[in-house]
């Protein structure tokens, strides 16, 4: 789950990692207060869960209390394009004024979970500010890496080897390490995947500030961190997807034409490639689960017929646990409570699947029987090019 | 021969009293495995059908001389039950839970390479040798047994795809391992292609992996100097856009790793068999080893 940067900002401060002093604004009128509050020059920040703001024109530096205003004006309400959102952009419902630092040094930092070898890795670089995937390319040297097995947390060695690759002077060093602890402890205890400051930055006066923060929870933790769930902001959210969820279903809003319902999220994959093969794109990922009831089948027909994009339906059932003729059923009764105005082409294969065949084309609904994937892929093909 | 799991293994079900506990336990004995207790601590003495509950792993492992477990203990609890097998000394833990705190995982990871234990998992379909023992929740029917194929799979439907044509071509497996689609996970793909390597009766494996994390790639590296047996593979979300978890939590690219173009670049450069094409799977295998 991803988290605004003013809530970031809010559990840093919790754990006494050092940050702007700040105020959120939800209207325009608001940043008259935080002018107040935080002085001239501060910072205009659009807060969305998509990265890249600052090109996108989602940032702003205002020194006079008017241009303040005309920051909050502009950037409130508008639809914010950058490359994580795509063309369609995001629309901005508030924006965080910060006071004004100065700048010495920018520096990047972040932490994750690192998947190959079971560490929390700390990753630093003296390249702050700038896209750290760029960096990584470029020049994989600037890059320090430090893995910390959670077994045993964080130690003075990390701590060194992290402010010695950064090459710090001992007074920011002393800073450094302080806060690297902290982050450590809001990570692990915050059931993070990923934490990043970009830029961390060193003032004139030699303190170390997060002026940008982004964590991302891990969902699977979320039952145990109620107060980072409440954070959860479903304006950032698509409403399908969050519909989807209600069901237990994972729906994925995709740009094609040909929408898909799969048991399994390898298989769904898989399926959404065979769309895409056979000369169509994929209107959603949706993946019904390895259980999945007629009840799952029917709300995930409604979802994928709410995508006004959908020009035809792809089923592909393997069904193990979940018996064909079942799900068949499902089918059935989805397709008659719904009334289906596009062509579904279904694939079923595994238990029962001669019965639940038989009930398909028994149904007296236009539905298209596909034996194989092959033949499945076949009959997508021809509804996406009439 | 098989990997990992064959007619010796003898099965404790950690969870057995649950609904799924239940429904796949009886599945796996009516397949012909030794189920041999379970555990549900608060249950001790009762039975599920004919199996006896025990109230610890300690105690159920000290009584039956079970060597493997399978895991269907709820997430918040599941990786205290991985570590509570592993302490057991239990060789084999097949870990079937989704959604396991990816916090908790790295903590087992950790320990569990202090120890001899093995760990399938978690958020996977299990292990089969078909015709010896069946641990997980994958449908009996479509396997077939005798080999020649190996197979081994981040993925459960996707997998059980795979085996399906691999048995309509009349191929038969030695033995199927999901290994999860978890972003840390216990065995890798190099620990069954390993295996795989070694046993007499595996001639080729299809291994079948999605976008996200490095596996593959390290994977397709180790066959390239290891591995002796042809390799079919096949990688998963082609389309899957970038920066979105599809459906497993170690599913996904971000910052332009991960994805399946890479994965199926570093297969072919191995000289691994990619079939790009899922309905095919089955007659590429027939062309690789006819």
């Amino acid at each position: 789950m991803k988290i605004h940067e003013y809530q970031a900002k809010e559990l840093f401060r919790a754990y006494d990692i050092p940050v702007p002093a700040g105020v959120l604004c939800e209207t325009p009128e608001a940043i008259d207060q935080a002018v107040e509050q935080l002085g001239l020059p501060l910072a205009v920040k659009a807060q969305v869960h998509a990265g890249g703001r600052g090109k996108g024109g989602g940032v702003r530096v205002a020194k006079t209390p008017e241009e303040a205003k005309e920051a909050a004006e502009a950037i409130i309400g508008m639809q914010l394009v950058t490359l994580q959102t795509g063309a369609q952009g995001t629309t901005v419902h508030k924006v965080l004024a910060e006071e004004g630092v100065s700048i010495k040094n920018e520096l990047y930092l972040s932490l994750i979970v690192n998947r190959d070898d079971a560490t929390v890795t700390i990753m630093a670089s003296q390249d702050g500010g700038m896209d750290i995937e760029e960096v990584a390319a470029a020049t994989p040297e600037r890059i320090i890496k430090v893995g910390i097995s959670p077994l045993l947390g964080i130690q003075g060695y990390h701590v060194r080897q992290v402010c010695l690759g950064l090459e710090l002077e001992p007074a920011v060093a002393k800073k450094c390490g302080a806060m690297l602890r902290n982050l450590y402890r809001l990570f692990t205890s915050g059931d993070a995947s990923l934490l990043e400051i970009n830029p961390l930055i060193i003032t004139k006066d030699d303190d170390l500030i997060a002026l940008d923060a982004k964590i991302d929870i891990d969902s699977n933790a979320l039952y145990r961190q109620k107060k980072i769930s409440a954070m959860r902001d479903p304006l950032e959210e698509d409403p399908n997807e969050l519909e989807a969820a209600k069901y237990d279903l994972n729906y994925i809003k995709l740009d094609g034409t040909i929408g898909n319902m799969v048991n399994g999220a390898g298989l769904a994959m898989a399926t959404m490639d065979i769309i895409k093969q056979a000369g169509a794109e994929p209107a959603n990922f949706l993946d019904v689960g390895g259980g999945a009831t007629a009840e799952k089948v029917e709300n995930g027909f409604r979802i994928i017929l709410s995508d006004p994009n959908v020009k035809g339906i792809l089923i592909n059932i393997f069904g193990g646990i979940l018996r064909c003729d079942i799900l068949a059923q499902g089918v059935v009764q989805a397709a008659q409570s719904l009334g289906l105005e596009v062509p579904v082409v279904v694939r079923m294969e595994g238990t029962n699947v001669e019965e639940g065949r038989r009930i398909l084309s028994e149904s007296g609904l236009d539905l298209i029987n596909a034996v194989t994937l092959s033949d499945a892929a076949a009959k997508v093909a021809a509804i996406a090019t009439n | 021969m098989a990997i990992f799991a064959d007619s010796s293994t003898r099965l404790i079900v950690q969870g057995i009293t649950g609904q799924e506990g239940q429904f796949h336990t009886r599945q796996c004995i009516a397949y012909g495995t030794s189920v041999v207790a379970g555990v549900t601590p608060g249950k001790g003495g009762q039975k599920m059908d004919e199996v006896r509950v025990f109230n610890s792993v300690h105690e159920a492992r000290q009584t039956t001389e079970a060597n493997t477990s399978m895991i269907f203990v709820p997430p918040p609890f599941a990786a205290e039950a991985i570590l509570e097998a592993a302490d057991a000394g239990i060789e084999l833990i097949v870990c079937i839970t989704e959604g396991i705190p990816v916090m908790d995982m790295l903590r087992v990871k950790n320990y569990l390479a202090t120890t001899s234990s093995r760990l399938i998992g978690p958020n996977c379909p299990g292990i089969i040798t078909p015709g010896a023992c069946k641990i997980g929740i994958m449908p009996a029917s479509i396997h077939q047994e005798g080999g020649p194929f190996g197979v081994v799979s981040r993925s459960g439907t996707l997998t059980y795809e795979v085996v399906h044509q691999l048995s309509q071509e009349g191929f038969g497996q030695t033995t199927c391992v999901g290994i999860g689609g978890d972003p840390v996970n216990g065995t890798g793909f190099i620990d069954c292609l390993e295996a795989f390597e070694a046993d007499d009766d595996t001639k080729a494996v299809v291994m079948v992996g999605e976008i996200g994390g490095s596996a593959e790639e390290e994977a397709a590296d180790w066959i390239r100097t290891h591995m002796s047996k042809p390799v079919v593979g096949f990688i998963a979300g082609l389309t899957a856009p970038p920066g979105r978890r599809m459906g497993h939590a170690g599913a996904i690219v971000s910052g332009g790793s991960g994805t399946a173009a890479a994965k199926i670049e570093a297969m072919e450069a191995a000289d691994i068999y990619v079939c790009r094409d899922l309905g095919s799977l089955g007659r590429l295998c027939k062309e690789v080893y006819g």
